[in-house]
């Protein structure tokens, strides 16, 4: 739940910055798949792997990424977690596991690929996670690494986030089979689908699969049932899609949904949860606070980082 | 006559061709209903259908594959691929097939199919969405490579493009979109592939660029122009593969003096492949040696400070023409 609450305010904070004219870029909100991250990386260890997408914030937060840093990348800061190199689209923070947000649909589904075959030919328990969205089932990336991974016993789990939509084409003009976790069979690994936007099913569905990958049992592909609650990007807004679904989308809102379960079987008072709430907002205000402070880089810096060597 | 900007008159080069010539169609991602990504393709769709304006998975391999197939088989397809960094995803088929096939067959085909794609730069989209990959392009015989600056060569380039049997990449600028205008003719009009055009004549030195950077090049010969009394020649070169470089060398041979500005990355690049031509064939018209001002050899970086610092503007084209000049 506070991992959601992170995800959720940080976001909201980052589309405040971003009507203000203080992030550059683009802007695509995780807001309604929350529980996705949150599930699966509550199964990670922060030696674990994942790579995220163009709407990676939640991959980050979920695997431990400090919000500050984060926030700072966002604003093009020095102390942001790429020194101002990657912005909202390319979040990346190696020392928690974070091989990258992406640009390139589906272009880290191999990555998280090489990173389990790098942890099998090390010999270590680590685990790789790639999130993608249902539109990037359609790249050959997807299907050249799925197959890789089960031919190879890979520990890696392949997570879709199926949201319905790539930008505004809908999933059924670009995927002919309605059950998206069926495409694992042609690669000899099993699927499942899950209700993504409970997390509670999430975080079990993955629990088992990263046992699995642990354990040397190979790959799983998760596809995880969600709906995109705003428009592709901040400014889209979504003429090409049917009204009722966007507002079925915030009715099925996973914080809404874990707030109930934690309220109804009596894990947490009303209060609690509202003091949950303050706690993270408090937590996110002062990571924004940090970052509209932090300084740009100099223009110079641009070119550090090419090479490891000076050449 | 009329202006338009150069978004709309690209869209209205594809609906001319369309209605001109029922083998021509559109496929790529988002080109539909939102007309992708820059609404380029806005309103086709309604008018010609859903299968000859085409919307595709996310699968750029299998789009320029399949684009080739129907190029081989009778049709004129124009793809679009969203943004030109995504020609890396696309990468086997327009090198080891779209650009090879005519020549390794002995001629027994044509290609014609058009490769739209966008570069952009200067977003603050960091570097997977900010790429000029038009000299690895240029670099792959067999392609032709276009890209335009003006409204009115937008639309009769793309027009040649798709009226040409052979494939052509054809490059278009996201900045250019909707904040250039210019005079365009209504009706059926081409722009030859493979001619420069001579965007401001000049008798002191000469600018040699393409695309985004012919309005940067304009903007710093305006400034020489006042400032120093210097006229600069600014050279369109529109089409980089073919290359006009007798345009080219024609105007070194009147100015002595050359510089070579593009925003693609400095190393490798089309400057470099201009700049080697002059070197070659026009040693002895220069007065000086070639600059060439180009985005710095790193890939974009995300904030604006350190994304204004790499990128080429009419400053660096100002200073550089100062230097050559007193030098
Ligand atoms: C290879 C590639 N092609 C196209 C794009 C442009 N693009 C960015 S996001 C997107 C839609 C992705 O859909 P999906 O994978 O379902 O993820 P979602 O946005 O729904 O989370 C597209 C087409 C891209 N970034 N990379």
């Amino acid at each position: 739940m506070e991992t959601m609450l992170r995800m959720r305010k940080f976001e909201e904070h980052a589309i405040e910055i971003f009507s203000e004219g203080l992030m550059g870029g683009v802007l695509h909100t995780y807001i309604g798949e929350e529980a996705i991250a949150a599930g699966v990386c509550a199964n990670l260890r922060k030696d674990d792997y994942v790579t995220g997408t163009h709407r990676g914030h939640g991959h980050c937060i979920a695997k431990g990424s400090p919000p500050f840093r984060m926030m700072a990348e966002l604003m093009g800061r020095k102390d942001g977690c790429n020194k101002g190199k990657g912005g909202s689209m390319h979040t990346m923070d190696f020392e928690n596991g974070v091989l990258g947000s992406n640009g390139i649909v589906g272009s880290g589904i191999p990555i998280a690929t090489g990173a389990a075959l790098s942890a099998k030919i090390r010999g270590t328990d680590q685990v790789a996670v790639a999130f993608f969205g249902d539109g990037a089932t359609n790249r050959g990336s997807f299907h050249e690494a799925l197959n890789m991974a089960a031919i190879w016993d890979l520990p890696v789990i392949f997570v879709c986030e199926d949201n319905k939509w790539a930008i505004s084409v809908p999933r059924e003009k670009s995927t002919r089979i309605q059950d998206l976790s069926t495409r694992a069979s042609s690669y000899g690994m099993p699927g499942a689908v899950v209700n993504g936007n409970d997390a509670m099913a999430v975080y079990e569905a993955a629990k088992k699969a990263v046992e699995r990958a642990r354990s040397g049992g190979g790959p799983t592909l998760l596809v995880c049932d969600t709906l995109r609650q705003r428009g592709h990007e901040e400014g889209d807004a979504q003429e090409y899609r049917p009204k009722d679904e966007v507002a079925r989308a915030k009715e099925i809102d996973p914080i809404k949904i874990m707030t109930k379960h934690l309220i109804g079987h009596g894990y947490m008072t009303a209060e609690q949860v509202e003091a949950l709430y303050g706690k993270v907002e408090a937590e996110m205000a002062d990571a924004v606070a940090r970052a509209r402070k932090s300084e740009f880089p100099a223009p110079e810096e641009a070119l550090d980082d090419l090479f490891s060597e000076v050449v | 006559m009329r202006e338009i900007t150069y978004a709309e008159a690209l869209t209205e080069a594809l609906r001319e061709e369309m209605r001109r010539d029922k083998a021509v169609f559109c496929l790529g991602e988002d080109i539909g209903r939102i007309g992708g990504n820059f609404g380029i393709t806005k309103g086709l769709q309604k008018e010609f259908g859903e299968d000859r304006v085409r919307d595709t998975p996310i699968s750029e391999d299998a789009i320029v594959g399949a684009s080739l197939g129907a190029a081989l088989t009778g049709l004129r397809p124009v793809p679009e691929i969203m943004f030109s960094s995504f020609l890396g995803c696309c990468w086997e088929q327009i090198w080891n097939q779209v650009s090879k096939v005519r020549y390794m067959s002995g001629g027994q085909v044509k290609v014609p199919m058009v490769i739209r794609t966008v570069n952009a730069i200067g977003r603050s989209t960091a570097a997977q969405h900010n790429e000029r990959p038009e000299a690895m392009l240029m670099h792959m015989p067999g392609l032709k490579v276009v890209a335009p600056a003006t409204p009115y060569d937008a639309k009769g380039l793309l027009k040649a493009a798709i009226r040409s049997d052979d494939p052509v990449i054809f490059f278009e600028q996201c900045f250019l979109y909707y904040t250039v205008k210019g005079e365009v003719p209504e009706g059926d009009y081409t722009v030859p592939i493979g001619k420069a055009d001579i965007k401001r004549k000049g008798s002191d030195l000469t600018i040699a660029t393409y695309s985004n950077m012919v309005h940067k090049s304009m903007q710093a010969a305006a400034v020489l122009s006042k400032e120093d009394g210097v006229e600069a020649e600014v050279i369109d070169m529109r089409t980089l593969s073919p290359m006009d470089m007798d345009t080219v060398l024609e105007s070194v041979k009147k100015t002595g003096r050359l510089i070579v500005a593009t925003d693609d990355c400095r190393r490798g690049s089309t400057g470099a492949e201009i700049a080697a031509e002059v070197a070659e064939k026009g040693f002895d018209y220069l007065d000086a040696p070639v600059v060439r001002v180009a985005t710095m050899d790193v890939p974009t970086p995300f904030s604006k400070p350190m994304e204004n610092y790499i990128i080429p503007t009419p400053e660096k084209i100002v200073a550089a023409a100062r230097a050559m000049l007193e030098g």
